[in-house]
């Protein structure tokens, strides 16, 4: 469980985001959404302890993130940003291995080395492990950096726009990993989605944010309707049956 | 058909159950590394050795070698002391910056030194000089070369706003700001006193005094030490600060512990002989190329052995071919320089 009570950030005067109270249930995937710049990347890194609050506070397992000894904190959440360049020269099963610092200090273990090989098979990075990350794809690449954080093997996962660079079939096999992920290793996964029927799709719980705030949390039906995406979104969203439940077209 | 694929089996997916993460991407990089450092020992055993007997009139083993040896192993000292300074403290610096092309001694310490000795002689003339000589006043000069830094580091890491890059920008501001007025000072100095500060202001391995051992070693073996022991944290750094954090280490508290160990490292490098701008860099640009290895305890030690077999070398050849051991900071950077770019240029990457 991840509580969330009146936090608060600004940035600079006219950018405010919060107040925000906000419960995300243990276990499954929760996709935050909204439009850009509403302030997910924000929130996330917030409960990342990536960045500092102004106000409130943040409980993840009843571990306050203020207070908890990041070392400590380092073995309950893990965190994958937006934007991740890493400029050394790694292979992928090196980057991987990084996941398991917060337990080994840098000092890989046999138990560290089967958590890294079954992390790097669970993303179907095998064939690649050995390979320098650039010489990789931007969807491979990306692939890597999720194989570390669930390295990490922390209960809690929070992962800003995974899909990034992914093509089509990467993207729907990204969220199957991490749906797997949520049901066969138990973990509590949040993720910042875009496309707002992968979230449908996926998700468990959706959590919508815009101008900074959350104005709707629940499960996909409640979320998936024309007038709560219209508003959400601005734009002019309709929700029609498809395939495989419902499917928001807004073009 | 069938015979073949058992006698060969697939060389690119190891059997799970021997897969290890290694620090070299594959067996050949690791063994081409031993045989680097190996070379790498030879060479610097080679040419300590060569400055000690080469060309000593005595023969080898009697009194009269030995005490010519003892008067050169100084200047090897010193260069063992160069190597370790300069090297350990731009991999770290370079590290806990996350840039690859940059030197600590961007950061003021070159500039400061080289205003200290330019105020001395300009203010109290040439027995000014003289009075920068000395135990206390060779510990002065790494305490004001500390202090400065991390005066510079604690303000500008601490803050709300904490920015590496700002602090590099100032960094290099303050050392352009120094490095004028000096410039201005030795406008105004007589010829022959200009001439005398000249020859202080190149880095020179013969400007070092042996009184200055008792507390250069010590510094440079703390420092350097305390550094190799955090070489897994290092590892951590260079995939940035969110990352770091994630892991659990404080980036900003481990960043401010590198940049002390950085600052003493290159304070008492530059206080016992000089700036040695490009040194630094180079050797660490060049053991990233040839270590094939992005793991801090395989770089620090060869980039430690390349900056010591740079250095002897240069003074070998420089003393026993072309004569003029006074410029060798100069051939460092001709000779080095050209190395860089011929690898560079071959590889293709930093
Ligand atoms: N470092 C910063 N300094 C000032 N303003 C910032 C900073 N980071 C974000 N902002 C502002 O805060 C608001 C929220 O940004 P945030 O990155 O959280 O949005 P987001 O929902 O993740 O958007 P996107 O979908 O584009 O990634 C934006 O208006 C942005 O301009
Ligand atoms: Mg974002």
């Amino acid at each position: 469980m991840i509580t969330l009570r009146d936090v608060r950030k600004s940035y600079e005067d006219e950018v405010t985001i919060g107040p925000v109270d906000l419960q995300i249930p243990t276990g499954g995937i929760t996709a935050l959404v909204g439009p850009n710049g509403a302030g997910k990347s924000t929130l996330l890194t917030m409960i990342g302890r990536l960045l500092g609050m102004d106000d409130g506070a943040i409980e993840i397992a009843g571990y306050d993130v203020a207070s908890t000894a990041s070392k400590d904190l380092a073995r309950i959440v893990s965190i994958l940003r937006q934007e991740n360049h890493f400029i050394t020269r790694l292979t992928v099963r090196q980057l991987v291995g990084f996941g398991r610092f917060p337990y080994s200090k840098g000092r890989l273990t046999q138990h560290c080395e089967d958590t890294i090989s079954k992390a790097i098979d669970f993303l179907e990075l095998t064939e690649l492990e050995h390979r320098y990350l650039d010489q990789l794809s931007g969807g491979q690449r990306q692939r890597a950096y999720v194989a570390m954080v669930l390295c990490q093997e922390t209960d809690h996962v929070l992962l800003d726009e995974p899909l990034n660079n992914l093509d089509m079939k990467h993207s729907v096999q990204m969220m199957r990993h991490l749906k797997r992920a949520a049901t066969e290793l138990d973990r509590t996964i949040i993720v910042v989605l875009h496309d707002i029927n992968f979230a449908g799709r996926y998700a468990d719980h959706i959590c919508a944010v815009k101008d900074g705030r959350v104005v709707e949390f629940g499960t996909p039906a409640t979320i998936m309707t024309d007038e709560v995406l219209t508003r959400v979104f601005d734009t002019e969203v309709q929700v029609i049956d498809g395939p495989n439940g419902a499917l928001a077209v807004y073009y | 058909m069938a015979e073949a694929t058992i006698t060969r089996p697939d060389r690119r997916t190891p059997p799970a159950s021997g897969r290890t993460t290694s620090a070299f991407g594959t067996p050949r990089a690791h063994r081409r590394y031993r045989i680097t450092l190996a070379v790498l020992i030879v060479l610097a055993v080679g040419f300590g050795f060569g400055l000690l007997a080469w060309d000593n009139p005595m023969p080898v083993g009697s009194d009269g070698f030995w005490r010519i040896a003892r008067m050169r192993a100084t200047s090897v000292l010193v260069m063992a002391i160069v190597a370790i300074c300069q090297a350990t403290a731009t991999v770290s610096f370079q590290t806990a910056t996350n840039n690859r092309i940059i030197t600590p001694s961007i950061m003021g310490f070159e500039s400061l030194y080289v205003a200290i000795q330019t105020a001395a002689i300009y203010f109290l003339g040439v027995s000014g000089l003289v009075a920068l000589t000395g135990l206390p006043q060779f510990v002065m000069q790494v305490a004001v070369m500390v202090g400065l830094s991390l005066l510079l580091y604690g303000w500008l890491l601490s803050g709300r706003y904490a920015n590496l890059q700002v602090m590099l920008l100032v960094g290099i501001i303050i050392g352009g700001g120094l490095g004028s007025v000096s410039t201005f000072m030795q406008r105004l100095l007589t010829p022959s006193d200009f001439d005398i500060l000249t020859a202080r202001l190149f880095g020179s391995v013969s400007n070092a005094d042996p009184d200055y051992f008792p507390v250069a070693i010590p510094l440079c073996v703390a420092a350097a030490v305390a550094l190799w022991l955090r070489a897994r944290r290092l590892n951590v750094l260079t995939l940035g600060r969110d990352a770091t954090n994630n892991l659990g280490l404080d980036h900003r508290s481990e960043i401010m512990k590198v940049l002390f160990g950085v600052s003493l490292l290159m304070a008492t490098s530059t206080a016992l002989v000089g700036p040695m701008t490009f040194l630094g860099f180079l050797v660490a640009t060049l053991a990233y190329q040839i270590s094939g290895s992005a793991d801090h305890r395989h770089i620090f030690p060869v980039a430690i052995l390349t900056c010591f077999v740079v250095l002897s070398g240069a003074y070998f050849i420089m003393r026993n071919v072309f004569y003029a051991q006074g410029v060798v900071s100069i051939i460092i950077e001709l000779v080095g320089g050209s190395v860089f770019l011929v690898v560079l240029l071959r590889k293709g990457r930093l």
